[in-house]
């Protein structure tokens, strides 16, 4: 790639997304496919919403209802806000920690590209006889028994995806620990960059239990094994098992990178340091930790006797204390600064009286003897819509529009912004709050329609015009983006003004090999400090030398791509065997030309050495601003 | 990472220091491959003099965990400087790994 500006094809940028290993663009192809499956989650809730506007409603049927439901889950959790967060890791984990790229620049664009088909895989199930309609926890006593291929999509678009994100996990375990500037000790760096290490740690505890649950879930579907079959001496409780040693954990990798986006921006618009930093890394330390004990309450009803229940209860409470330290030094990094209220502000004042009220509800839920009275109810589901939502969206809407200038070089319109904040907050508590009262009335989750004269309609309505609030904000927001990037006015390298960390320390969008000289870090929020001495850049750690780079890569791409044509094989050889060789008859074929696929790119990969190139100190020292464009 | 090597520019200038070094690595390492070999011996021994099951099982299950430790810590250099956070990772892992059996053995399968 040359730094000299040019004007390039549209063929040739895609060419160049396709095959890229710098984990800026890396961080804009999660950011778009993470967006994109965000509308249509976004979507399928608006058809539940409408569907449950009034009582006794038929706007889809019981079937196509279950579908959605199943899918607006999955869909969100798996393909929209883990995706996102891990574009926000990329495009600022290196920047902020000094590094010129990730650890692994190949293996992060497979990551992404994994996900990615995994994702196309699971949502072409809605045009292949019926998508996935179990819940977006697939329980596999109901999900043995679904019909047709929707729970093979789930399983295998899941496994394939889910292989992506362990990929991406450890990537940014490596490195966090390995590619740090000097100077940047563990308790110097940014919280942004430790809660995105505990979350990968937790990725790479967390995703082997789905892998295992999903792979026993594809033998028993696929070749009739009995690992949950009761009737075949299986336990179907080993499912939910497997599936909350993950899932709980996988929460705590949403909300994490999320605390760690606020904390930077309660920082930055505070204008003062992080209030009690050493006391925020522990609690975040132990949150990841705690995850791990506490799967079951989300199987207090199971019967899993009152020893258990009571163990795993008191394990669920004592989460809230790590949480409740970290509420407390947000709020005190405000006190007394001089706070500056721009968009990423305002949702991160208003994201913790939200996400405080999911906490409580947690507790509350907890209680395992309450519990009996509120599982599988509407109380569940404003619970985890108050700490996934007031927490993990609202985070990534900020995220959004504080890191949009470092990713894109530009600023979101402000007034905008806030016009989107308002909206979705009012939308968000006039959706979800209502839920509360719904549940504690006796209306179960997973319904498709309830009756009229029992006091639902009218809360059912107030949550469904609460839902076209944000539907609207999230149209005021890509209205936003498309102004924006048209009327494209390039800003500087901290066009915050309050910069604290490395990544304001460089242009925005930063040049593709980061830093031209490594900085040097002398203490917490390094730019800062530089400021404060009157200076304007970073001291340099390093003399200006040849910078080592990776080449570009098509092969992850088709190494997904093998993947994804071999699922399509593996799923319809059922059908294939279960006609006696009639007809499905390419099934076979096309899981073994799949599998070649991706085995022979794995073979290019390793018998090929690529050694990258290396840009050298003469054109460095040209390069004056180090634009990409 | 490569925390093994020599930080100093003149390779010379430790020699003695690292030829020392070296040996005593040498010696653990024999020493752990011999206590290897001697408590294979004695699974072997165990199980072919036909003890009580209830006494092997536990026993074998011990002899295996001493084995995993020598291998890691004596052989893949565990106990050098530079691996703190493997360790905090391999621990953490063991630590998840036993709570999940745990309550597998407890509150599923009894
Ligand atoms: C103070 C911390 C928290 C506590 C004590 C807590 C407790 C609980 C409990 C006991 C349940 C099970 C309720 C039931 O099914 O009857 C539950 C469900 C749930 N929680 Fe939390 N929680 C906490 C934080 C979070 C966070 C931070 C997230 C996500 C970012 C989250 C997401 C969820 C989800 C998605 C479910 C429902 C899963 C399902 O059944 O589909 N929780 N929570
Ligand atoms: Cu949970």
């Amino acid at each position: 790639m040359s730094t000299v500006a040019q004007k390039k094809g549209f063929l040739s940028v895609l060419w160049d997304y396709l095959t890229t290993v710098d984990h800026k663009k890396i961080a804009i192809l999660y950011l778009i496919s993470g967006g994109f499956f965000f509308l249509v989650g976004g979507i399928e809730a608006m058809i539940i919403r409408v569907q449950l506007a009034v009582p006794d409603n038929s706007f889809v049927s019981a079937g196509l209802y279950n579908e959605l439901l199943t899918m607006h889950g999955t869909t969100m959790i798996f393909l929209a806000a883990m995706p996102l967060l891990f574009g926000f890791m990329n495009a600022v984990v290196p920047l902020q920690i000094g590094a010129r790229d990730v650890a692994f620049p190949f293996l992060n664009s497979l990551g992404f590209w994994l996900f990615f088909f995994g994702g196309i895989f699971l949502n072409l199930s809605w045009f292949l006889g019926g998508a996935p309609d179990a819940g977006w926890t697939s329980y596999a006593s109901l999900s043995l028994a679904s019909e047709g291929h929707g729970i093979d999509f789930y399983v295998l678009g899941l496994q394939i995806s889910g292989a992506g994100t362990l990929i991406a996990g450890i990537n940014f375990l490596v490195t966090i620990i390995n590619m740090r500037a000097p100077g940047m000790t563990y308790m110097r760096m940014p919280l942004f960059t430790w809660s995105s290490f505990v979350a990968s740690a937790l990725i790479l505890f967390a995703f082997p239990p789905l892998t295992v649950g999903l792979f026993l879930m594809l033998f028993d579907r696929m070749f009739g094994a009995g690992f949950f079959d009761v009737s075949m001496g299986g336990n179907t409780i080993i499912w939910e098992h497997l599936f909350w040693i993950f899932g709980h954990p996988e929460v705590y990798i949403l909300i994490l990178p999320a605390f760690g986006i606020f904390s930077e921006i309660f920082a930055t618009f505070s204008r003062k340091r992080l209030f009690g930093y050493a006391a925020m890394v522990f609690a975040t330390v132990l949150i990841g930790f705690l995850g791990f004990m506490v799967w079951a309450h989300h199987m207090f009803t199971v019967g899993l006797g009152p020893t258990a229940n009571a163990i795993f209860a008191v394990a669920t409470m004592a989460i809230a204390v790590p949480t409740g330290v970290k509420i407390f030094n947000w709020m005190l990094t405000m006190w007394g600064g001089s706070i500056k209220f721009t968009t990423p502000m305002l949702y991160a004042v208003a994201f913790i009286p939200s996400f405080v009220a999911g906490g409580v509800t947690g507790v509350m839920l907890a209680a395992a003897a309450a519990d009996y009275q509120y599982h599988d109810t509407y109380f569940v589901v404003a619970h985890f819509h108050y700490v996934i939502i007031g927490g993990v969206v609202l985070g990534l809407l900020a995220g959004t529009h504080f890191y949009w200038p470092k990713m894109f070089g530009t600023m979101l319109n402000e007034t905008l912004g806030k016009i989107t904040f308002w909206l979705f907050l009012i939308g968000f508590h006039g959706t979800f709050f209502i839920q509360h009262f719904l549940g504690l009335m006796g209306m179960p989750r997973r319904i498709w329609k309830f009756l009229p004269g029992q006091g639902l309609e009218l809360p059912n309505l107030i949550s469904t015009i609460g839902a076209f609030f944000m539907a609207v904000a999230v149209i005021v927001l890509l209205i936003n983006i498309v102004i924006t990037s048209v009327k494209n006015e390039r800003v500087g390298n901290d066009p915050w003004g309050d910069g604290r960390t490395l990544e304001w320390a460089i242009s925005s969008p930063p040049p593709f090999y980061n830093f031209k000289q490594l900085p040097l870090v002398r203490g917490l929020d390094p730019y800062w400090i530089e400021k404060m001495e009157g200076n304007t850049k970073m001291t340099p750690a390093e003399p200006i030398g040849d910078i080592h780079m990776p080449n570009n890569s098509f092969i992850p791409f088709v190494m997904s791509l093998g993947l994804f044509i071999a699922a399509f094989g593996a799923m319809y050889q059922v059908d294939w065997r279960a006609s006696d060789g009639e007809s499905f008859v390419w099934a076979l074929p096309v899981l073994v030309i799949g599998m070649l696929i991706t085995l022979g790119s794995m073979a290019v990969r390793s018998l090929k050495d690529d050694h990258g190139y290396h840009i050298h100190k003469e054109d460095l020292m040209e390069d004056e601003e180090g634009g990409r464009d | 990472m490569a925390t093994q090597q020599s930080t100093s520019a003149n390779p010379k200038v430790n020699y003695k220091y690292r030829r020392n070094k070296a040996r005593q690595e040498m010696r653990t390492q024999v020493t752990s491959f011999a206590l290897m070999i001697f408590l294979t011996l004695i699974a072997f021994i165990m199980v072919m003099a036909g003890f009580d099951k209830y006494f092997v099982l536990p026993v074998l299950l011990v002899l295996a965990a001493v084995q995993v430790v020598l291998q890691l810590y004596n052989f893949m250099h565990m106990s050098h400087k530079g691996h703190e956070g493997v360790a905090l990772f391999l621990y953490t892992g063991v630590f998840i790994a036993f709570i999940t059996i745990l309550t597998f053995l407890t509150i599923v399968w009894w």
